[in-house]
């Protein structure tokens, strides 16, 4: 049958799952706490130095970002980033190493296809949906703050 | 006058041979379980290229010149030349005919290419419309994944189901009755089969009805059985896809037992990070081209079925949630011609 | 969190863990879920700028510091702060404008260490 009916399908369906691998649930989350924990602990050095020289802490966060943003780039650009992301899962791509090295890495790729038409157009491939739907989200979030509370942040 | 045909199955009368052929592979693939079994191991992806695409056609090239010379053929000797790859417009494949300067038919059968085009070569040759064809097929794992997946610098965890596309090239010469020692006696040309699956990470589940379809055709038309070979080897469909096909064609009264392997399980070992196995156009062509030929040549397998394997997605296909329509097509070849 | 309590073990400890337990909730969504890592990350920080309007992220942050502004849902944060704060100063047009703003910083790094990667190094497969 090369287009076989809804029953076969389902039937095909019920059978793959009985033959599916399932992921090491246990490895990964071990590797996402891991890895995670690890940059996030790096941050924290980051933070703890830059909380030292005198900045309060809601300034603090900005520039602790951006060195870990910078260190994620860093760590794609040596070809480093996808080894720790095997074994980490999303305790690599969830911290914001992760966001800079989904940047860097079509940036690297696509240089091929030239600066303006392969990195430029290239760079926010993966990263787009992220900065989309966080702006979207953080719109209708703000917006609804404002409409009932009238008042800032905290 | 001999059938020609019945059903999907060409029956070729020569039969036509392949003289040589010839696998050239990358350093992961010479590492693996059958190394020793190519003709030529890379020492890296890039090959000192500009791209991973002109690397892919410099290894597709190499492999071409390599069965020439086992041949004792030159360039301008080859009639015509069959080829496919994985590339958007199998962009790999025109600039090795490029190259070549050969009369160019281009294929894409996406992973089932390699038995694609030696079963079209016979075509040719049996029907007296050429004397040397070219068959070749070649896939990279970094042009497949730069165009289907991700960049190779991102992180990404993949999949237990997902394969790992082979970076190799396999070439093979046909040409008439008695020219060469293996002799191509049927093709089974596939339909087009899709049991409704969608995860581009799972080709394997996609690709077994289609597998276990054209397989069941191929015993169906020519009244052979299993046992009538010595191995029954499909493609690519790894350490998912090949077990399913195994149990539907059970389910149909065909039990493969004992001699069904697959090309996409014997690339690589466990060691080598594959998940279910190895995939791309260059898996079963330079199996193909390399390990059953010469165990064919050399005498140790009689007569073999080659079902490549081919999942005819496209990056637009499955982003647009459609399920994957995929295609196997059989040669079978002989040994002692 | 100052200073003085950022730098002690216990500090980078809570980091480790708050940071690692971001982490494991992401990789069960995608093992458990089946869903591709990209949306999971959407929803992430589509649920840090929901956390961030009821007044729950900041008090994670003074916890756990990097432990909470390293992970994703840190970015949706620093969003509707930024958004709450722009519209606290000029209103509507602070409202749409102050998101970006606030996150300008890191978004401007990447972009430029996306750009230096790309042209200083390549890919190695």
């Amino acid at each position: 049958m090369a287009r076989p009916d809804r029953a076969t399908t389902e039937k095909y369906a019920r059978m793959v799952a009985r033959h599916a691998p399932r992921p090491p649930l246990l490895r990964n989350v071990l590797g996402a706490f891991l890895v995670g924990g690890a940059i996030c602990a790096v941050g924290q050095l980051v933070l703890g130095l830059l909380l030292a020289r005198g900045l309060p802490l809601k300034e603090a966060t900005t520039p602790t970002s951006t060195i870990m943003i910078v260190l994620g780039a860093l760590l794609t650009g040596l070809g480093v980033y996808d080894e720790v992301s095997k074994r980490g899962g999303m305790g690599a791509a969830l911290p914001i190493t992760g966001f800079a090295n989904s940047i860097a890495a079509p940036a690297m790729e696509f240089r091929r296809e030239g600066l303006v038409l392969g990195v430029g157009a290239r760079l926010f491939t993966i990263a787009g949906p992220v900065i989309v739907f966080a702006v979207a989200a953080a719109l209708v979030v703000a917006g609804f703050r404002m409409l009932v509370t009238g008042g800032a942040g905290n | 006058m001999a059938t020609r045909r019945k059903g999907q199955t060409l029956f070729f009368a020569g039969p036509p041979t392949i003289l040589a052929t010839a696998a050239v592979v990358g350093p992961r693939e010479g590492a693996g379980p059958l190394a020793g079994w190519f003709d030529v191991v890379k020492p890296d992806r890039l090959l000192g290229q500009k791209s991973w695409e002109l690397a892919e056609s410099k290894m597709a090239e190499e492999a071409v010149d390599v069965a020439l010379a086992k041949a004792g053929l030159q360039r301008r000797e080859i009639d015509v030349l069959l080829a496919g790859d994985l590339l958007n417009q199998i962009i790999a494949s025109s600039f090795v005919a490029r190259s070549l300067d050969i009369p160019y038919v281009g294929l894409y059968g996406a992973c089932s290419t390699m038995a694609e085009a030696v079963a079209l070569g016979a075509v040719l040759v049996d029907g007296g419309y050429a004397d040397r064809v070219c068959a070749l097929s070649s896939s990279h794992h970094d042009t497949a994944e730069r165009q289907y997946r991700y960049p190779v610098e991102f992180g990404s965890q993949r999949p237990p189901t997902a394969q790992w596309t082979a970076t190799a090239a396999g070439a093979a010469v046909v040409g008439p009755p008695g020219a060469g020692r293996v002799g191509i006696t049927h093709a089974t040309l596939g339909r087009v089969v899709d049991w409704g699956r969608k995860d581009p990470f799972d080709m394997g589940s996609a690709m077994a009805p289609a597998a276990a379809d054209t397989i069941a055709a191929h015993f169906r038309d020519t009244g052979r059985s299993p046992e009538d070979y010595d191995l029954v080897v499909t493609g690519d469909l790894a350490a998912v896809g090949h077990p399913l096909t195994h149990d539907l064609l059970k389910e149909r009264g065909l039990d493969l037992e004992g001699r069904f392997v697959d090309c996409g399980r014997m690339l690589y070992d466990e060691t080598q990070d594959a998940h279910a196995g190895a995939s791309g156009c260059g898996c079963s062509a330079a199996v193909f081209c390399g390990y059953l030929m010469r165990n064919l040549v050399e005498g140790r397998f009689k007569r073999v079925l080659l079902v490549a394997t081919g999942a005819l997605h496209s990056p637009t296909s499955t982003q647009q949630g459609e399920t994957i329509p995929c295609v196997a097509h059989a040669i079978a070849v002989e040994g002692g011609s | 969190m100052s200073a003085a309590t950022a730098l002690t073990p216990v500090a980078i400890l809570w980091a480790f863990v708050v940071g690692g337990l971001f982490c494991v909730a992401a990789q069960l969504v995608v093992d458990l879920g089946r869903l591709n890592p990209a949306y999971v990350m959407v929803l992430f920080v589509v649920l840090g700028a929901v956390a961030s309007g009821l007044g729950l992220y900041e008090p994670l942050i003074a916890r756990a510091g990097a432990g909470a502004s390293i992970p994703l849902p840190a970015f949706g944060h620093a969003l509707v702060q930024g958004m709450l704060k722009g519209a606290a100063q000029s209103g509507f047009t602070g409202l749409l404008g102050g998101g970006l703003a606030a996150t300008a910083t890191a978004l401007t790094a990447a972009i430029l260490m996306g750009l230096l990667m790309a042209v200083v190094t390549r890919p190695k497969g």
